[in-house]
């Protein structure tokens, strides 16, 4: 019986063995290297935030890609300069869109006017230095080189001349994608994104030409952590669109130099992910971890319109140090899927009555205590750093592109009842603030009276603005008002 | 006495000449020092020997091919100079639109500046006496681990079209010579001796020297990334490659025969 049993366990392993080997030899069948090219084409390659077009049905061609090195100035954040070192005049670099079987002819070209020697690393090319060793460059000269894109996926290129550091914290760096055959699945829109961290002499924010800082870098101590390059890339005018009921597809990169993105889209969840750019796909996922020089695709469907929010979430180097991009969603409301604010109400867990607001106008009643402005600035200065500081920002700068200032803002102090209002009931669209649009949307708040009033008077007694000492009284007659 | 008149016309002369068609050159004192990048072996002997106080300018590299009509621009045979070699020049003999007399000249080759240096007695500097003389500041002849002399460096080359400045606007520096940084990239005799492959992080494996080295004088890294770029630019050049951001000097041999 026994024999019998342990034969019978050796017949299945065999079989288990067998098949097995079989599925192994069925993938090897399809050895890319084979594929044969027909014809030439050259590649079209495109700025970020835009892609080029899908490959589509097309056979594997030989590819030529031209991409030119341009060391320029730029705009860090409003106000800050900084001298990139760019593949194709933009970071990231110019998206390179291939196949699987292609056989791509890569031109570098140095421009004469660039001081230092450049290279490329593709992540995408199997032999020695990803290309590296093939296109180091003189300024004012091009060296050619080509490779046969083995293996579908997501890659990082970089520039790997020393100090490789360096070039790579200057924006030396982009994404080409290899398509498997016949193309990714269809979708309506693809967009370019990736991160970088950069490191200036001076602090985030401070304005001027900002040499790069070598021993920051060395820390890990990024002032900026940024989509595209730029503070800005993605907000505002420059944000990514869609329409209700399209799916998205955003090929996300991460250049680094030193730090992984916890890439995140508020208000969204990837339906698919290709890890790290490869073939193996996560369903339903919030957050993807994008390590530097690595990427991912990642595709969902919008459902609802309104704007989310692209962060790495890692959060503070979004609301602090500008990592935080805008997709747009146009098209009808879908209540069954997302109601919006159905209604307000006051929290009070000690079981007291549950008051509505502000529906039924029932104003809160609050003792009209008689403050002094010293008192009401130093409790109106608490009730900022818990309520108001994680977008307004310490000093009421805001974020730029994202949260109005608070700061000498000409829309604060133009109307004190319409800033009242906007603290009682919220604010949602375009507001021009200090010649800047802003489109984003602040919530009501839960304060009662007193604390809007104390709140206020801080705001309107710092930062330059015009020392409006805003009663509770005044505030009450804004909601009654209402 | 006679000895005294026959030393004082010798000085004469000599300094007469040296005006008229040499131009100002730096004594050099040799000696010995750890190159961020030995070659051979760690310590590098340098003897002493003059050096121009400035890049050779287009207003002397003109003069030069007036005389010389087979490195003009036309005449140049292909197999000493690239496409680019004086590139911005309207012609033969006449400067670009806004290119300047005594901006340092750019866009020569190797060949072309090591031609130069020659028919006036002279030669290009190895890599070793120009890494020697340009690692003073104003004032130390050794300057690499100053934080300051590093980031002058450094925010160089972060600067954009540096080359449309005139010679001198740099610094001096101890050895009374001016421009070595801060203005162009300057050709050296044996610019492609150090086998830098591009591919840095193989040469990393390749030379043990390079951080052997620099570990062996306490360099920082700061220091590492101001010199290793120039390493870099000159493993990047051919002998007949012209660069706008790249001009050249020349050195002389001191004889030690005048007591």
């Amino acid at each position: 019986m026994k024999t019998l049993k342990s034969l019978c366990l050796i017949v299945i392993t065999c079989i288990i063995f067998i098949s097995c080997n079989n599925n192994d030899k069925k993938k090897k069948t399809v050895n890319t290297a084979m594929i044969p090219v027909s014809g030439s084409l050259k590649a079209e390659l495109t700025s970020p935030p835009f892609v080029p077009a899908p490959v589509g049905n097309r056979p594997a061609k030989k590819l030529i890609v031209n991409m030119e090195i341009l060391e320029k100035e730029g705009e860090m954040a409003d106000g800050v300069k900084y001298v990139y070192w760019t593949f194709g005049g933009s970071v990231p670099g110019s998206f390179i869109r291939t196949r699987v079987g292609d056989e791509v002819e890569f031109t570098l070209s140095n421009h004469p006017d660039n001081k230092l020697p450049h290279n490329i690393d593709l992540h995408a090319v199997t032999g020695p230095g990803g290309g590296a060793t093939s296109s180091f460059v003189a300024p004012g000269h091009e060296k050619v080189f080509s490779f046969k894109t083995l293996n579908p996926g997501l890659y990082v290129y970089h520039c790997a001349t020393a100090p490789v550091g360096m070039h790579i914290a200057n924006g030396m760096y982009g994404l080409i994608l290899v398509e498997p055959e016949g193309g990714l699945p269809k979708v309506d829109k693809e967009y370019y994104i990736m991160q970088g961290d950069f490191y200036t002499a001076g602090e985030n924010g401070e304005p001027g030409l900002q040499a790069f800082d070598m021993k920051k870098a060395i820390d890990e101590d990024a002032d900026y952590v940024v989509f595209n390059g730029k503070v800005g890339a993605l907000t505002g005018d420059n944000a990514i669109t869609a329409n209700v009921g399209e799916t998205v597809r955003l090929f996300v990169g991460n250049g680094g130099p030193n730090l992984t993105s916890s890439f995140h889209v508020i208000g969204e969840i990837f339906d698919n992910v290709h890890i790290e750019g490869g073939d193996l796909i996560n369903k339903n996922v919030q957050t993807t971890s994008i390590p530097a020089g690595g990427a991912a695709i990642v595709d969902f469907k919008v459902d609802v319109p309104g704007t989310f929010i692209l962060v790495d979430h890692a959060i503070f180097r979004a609301f602090n140090k500008g990592a935080l991009g805008m997709l747009k969603v146009k098209g009808e409301e879908n209540k069954r899927l997302y109601s919006g604010v159905k209604q307000e109400g006051i929290y009070n867990p000690e079981g007291g009555t549950i008051q509505t607001m502000p529906d039924t106008k029932k104003a809160i009643k609050v003792n009209p205590s008689s403050k002094t402005l010293a008192e009401k600035l130093v409790s109106g200065k608490q009730i900022y750093m818990k309520t108001c500081f994680a977008c307004h920002q310490a000093n009421g700068e805001g974020i730029a592109n994202a949260f109005p200032p608070l700061a000498k803002s000409d829309y604060l102090n133009a109307d004190v009842d319409r800033a009242i209002g906007i603290v009682l009931h919220g604010k949602t669209g375009e507001i021009t603030v200090n010649g800047k649009k802003y489109n984003s949307v602040m919530t009501s708040q839960t304060l009662n009276d007193e604390e809007v009033a104390d709140v206020m008077t801080y705001i309107y007694n710092s930062w330059g603005n015009n020392k409006t000492n805003v009663t509770v009284n005044k505030v009450q007659s804004v909601r009654n008002g209402h | 006495m006679k000895t005294i008149l026959r030393l004082v016309i010798y000085i004469l002369f000599l300094s007469i000449s040296n005006v008229n068609c040499q131009s100002k050159m730096a004594p050099i004192t040799g000696g010995e020092y750890v190159p961020l990048y030995g070659r051979d072996s760690l310590k590098v002997t340098i003897t002493d020997f003059l050096m121009d106080v400035y890049p050779v300018t287009n207003k002397e590299f003109l003069d030069f091919i007036i005389n010389h009509p087979k490195w003009q621009k036309s005449k140049a045979i292909k197999l000493f100079v690239d496409k680019s070699y004086l590139y911005q020049w309207r012609n033969d003999t006449i400067l670009g639109v806004g290119q300047e007399l005594n901006s340092p000249v750019t866009n020569v080759s190797w060949f072309a500046a090591k031609d130069y240096c020659e028919t006036k007695g002279k030669r290009l500097p190895t890599v070793d006496e120009w890494e020697y003389v340009a690692m003073a500041n104003k004032t130390m002849p050794d300057a690499r681990t100053q934080k300051s002399y590093n980031e002058y460096i450094l925010g160089w080359y972060e600067k954009p079209k540096s080359y449309n400045q005139t010679i001198g606007s740099t610094f001096k520096n101890y050895w009374n010579v001016y421009d070595l940084h801060g203005l162009v990239w300057e050709w050296t005799s044996d610019f492609n001796s150090v086998l830098v492959s591009g591919e840095s992080r193989k040469d990393v494996d390749n030379d043990s020297n390079l951080f052997c080295g620099s570990a062996a004088i306490g360099a920082t890294d700061l220091m590492n990334y101001a010199a290793f770029m120039r390493y870099a630019i000159r493993g990047s050049l051919k002998a007949k490659y012209t660069m706008k951001n790249l001009g050249f000097r020349c050195v002389k041999d001191v004889k030690k025969t005048i007591q």
